[in-house]
């Protein structure tokens, strides 16, 4: 099905929709060549959730973050934005409304913290327009809410790891984009740092941002996601609350892993303990 | 908010502008026949001639007006345009070892302006030469650009490669092209005249040429500098910020190519202040392209005019083109930075 042209979304557009942000995905599918990488994928995501994006390697997770902030386009099926096409925004209008931070951070030149950060309002900058004491103060706000501003001086290429996740974060936020797209943003990170990240995520969330998040860590995505996309083999095969798709038959069949699952103790959550690997 | 780290300081931008004002003020007084500093002041602001008090000769002021003036302003011209592209180069291509004539993008030109001397296509209009120049090194920027492209990263190995291959065609074809035109001595006489370069000679209809194109383009380059600065940072990043990554390369493509025509059309290949100069800068003032671009070009045309002087001060019975001394101490540079790169995982 190639709907590039004219995809029908629910035309929905009630008096909500200004104010209530929804990232929709319809029947999206991606190939190279002639393997699929994903196949129908479908799901409607709406502001103030937080949504892990979870499965195998080599599920299409990475391929459906690219799709989302149109560094791809779907080969069949369609993706929008407020039930508007994905491609019907100019790059500015999109990045307006939608941030991505990429699995590596690694940046090899001396920009400082704050240039960084500043690059989020290149969306609202005119090609010879200066920034004005409102971009400053998105930016300084940005790095405020992410406890940067002691850094925003230094240069990025010797923070640590946590640090510069932070400032692409916080260039996010500068950015004034509601929709965060996230690669494994946690990956590289120390435990402490993983846990920052994500409460920062999670305040983000429930302040009415919406997060999507490709995440290998099934614990932290059931203790801080309300929701759970579950990618395997090119097919969106689960989606709803952790404790549905996190079931011991669900990760036995999708990630061939035998599992024990209980509540979890010291945080509300769910104990994930992987037991073996079923061959 | 305070100034950024990266922010040059107000000293760098005076002594830059003072000591480029200063060499341009060297380059009127010497010369074969060398004139006092009253007297060239006095050639550019004839009303001054009663209160400096001197020995003015009227054929000093056509020395200085229609010779030396002309020529400076060139000098400073080509030296800033070539240094803005190598920065621009650098940045899209997020390679130091990127710069027009390592990427063949001179060459390129210098291509095109031979085939349109060849052709006898200059006599028709002045604005044949570089525009058959700027479509020389836009064929072949398009060209090493999609070979070493390869899903928005290049390798610098294949970039070099392209850089040289490409290169090695132009010449080969130029000298081709040359070949044969010298049947015809008058046409071989030109390309031959016109392929050594340098910047003796120019007039003011090569500034005309030269100064339109160099301040438009360099204008509209410095548009870019937020598209670089998150080009730099990786191609996700920039999507992530908004930037239309095709449409910057194709517009910052066109651009480069554009004023690397028009300043090999004036001045002929002068290689590597495109590669050295934009490293330099980026060493002192980091890589934020809003002030590394203009700082570029002020100390491109400061290092071209300086160039100049010193060679007409030096050797001021020779004419040594001025390519030829920005290659010797441009290709010892260009393998200090191989070898550097050897220690280097991430460039």
């Amino acid at each position: 099905m190639i709907t590039e042209s004219s995809p029908k979304f629910s035309s929905s557009v009630s008096a909500t929709a200004s104010t209530t942000l929804s990232l929709e995905c319809r029947d999206v599918g991606f190939h190279y060549d002639q393997d699929d990488v994903l196949k129908n994928v479908h799901f409607q995501a709406h502001q103030g959730q937080m949504i892990a994006l979870v499965g195998p390697n080599g599920a299409g997770k990475s391929t459906l973050l690219q799709l989302l902030i149109r560094a791809l386009k779907p080969s069949s099926g369609a993706i929008a934005l407020n039930n508007t096409p994905l491609t019907e925004f100019s790059r500015k209008a999109l990045a307006q409304q939608m941030a991505f931070v990429p699995q590596d951070t690694q940046i090899g030149y001396s920009f400082s913290v704050q240039e960084i950060v500043a690059m989020g309002r290149h969306p609202y900058l005119g090609r010879f327009q200066a920034m004005t004491g409102q971009d400053y103060q998105a930016i300084d706000a940005a790095m405020s809410q992410t406890e940067l501003t002691h850094l925003s001086h230094r240069a990025v290429n010797e923070l640590s790891g946590g640090e510069r996740q932070r400032t692409i974060i916080a260039r996010a936020l500068a950015q004034q984009a509601k929709i965060l797209i996230l690669d494994e943003a946690t990956a590289n990170l120390d435990l402490c740092h993983q846990l920052e990240l994500l409460t920062l995520c999670r305040q983000l969330a429930d302040a009415g941002h919406l997060i999507i998040t490709a995440i290998h860590d099934l614990n932290n995505a059931a203790r801080f996601c309300d929701r759970v996309l579950l990618l395997n083999q090119s097919r969106l095969v689960a989606d709803g609350s952790p404790e549905q798709v996190f079931t011991e038959a669900n990760l036995a069949t999708h990630f061939h892993l035998q599992t024990k699952i209980c509540p979890a103790e010291h945080y509300s959550g769910l104990s994930i303990s992987p037991v073996k690997a079923l061959t | 908010m305070s100034k950024t780290a990266n922010t040059p300081t107000v000293t760098l931008w005076v002594s830059m502008l003072s000591l480029l004002l200063m060499a341009m003020l060297i380059g009127l007084c010497t010369g074969p026949a060398n004139i006092s500093l009253n007297n060239v002041a006095v050639a550019l602001f004839p009303q001054w001639a009663g209160s400096l008090s001197s020995d003015f000769k009227p054929w000093m002021e056509t020395i200085v007006t229609e010779v030396r003036l002309p020529r400076m302003i060139i000098a400073a011209l080509v030296g800033g345009t070539l240094a803005l592209c190598g920065t621009v180069l650098q940045g899209l291509f997020r390679n130091p070892l990127a710069s027009p004539s390592i990427l063949g993008v001179s060459s390129g030109a210098s291509l095109g302006a031979v085939i349109a001397i060849f052709l006898g296509l200059t006599a028709v209009s002045a604005w044949i030469l570089p525009l058959f120049a700027f479509f020389g090194a836009g064929i072949t920027l398009f060209i090493v650009y999609s070979i070493a492209n390869h899903g928005g990263h290049t390798q610098p190995s294949t970039l070099l490669l392209a850089g040289v291959a490409m290169s090695a065609f132009n010449v080969a074809l130029s000298s081709f092209i040359l070949a044969m035109a010298l049947q015809h001595w008058d046409v071989g006489k030109t390309i031959v005249y016109w392929s050594l370069g340098g910047i003796e000679g120019r007039t003011w209809s090569h500034v005309q040429l030269l100064a339109p194109v160099a301040l438009l383009g360099g204008a509209l380059l410095l548009g870019y500098h937020r598209d670089l600065d998150a080009l730099l940072l990786g191609e996700m990043h920039a999507t992530s910020v908004g930037v239309d990554i095709e449409k910057t390369h194709r517009m910052v493509l066109l651009l480069t190519a554009l004023l690397t025509g028009a300043a090999v059309a004036v001045a002929g290949g002068i290689g590597f202040i495109g590669l050295i100069i934009p490293h330099i800068m980026r060493l002192l003032i980091g890589p934020h392209h809003r002030f590394l671009m203009p700082a570029s070009v002020l100390a491109g045309a400061l290092c071209l005019t300086t160039t100049d002087v010193i060679l007409r001060i030096a050797f001021i019975d020779k004419a040594i083109p001025i390519g030829v001394i920005t290659a010797a101490m441009g290709a010892p540079f260009f393998l200090f930075l191989l070898v550097q790169q050897r220690k280097t995982l991430r460039i």
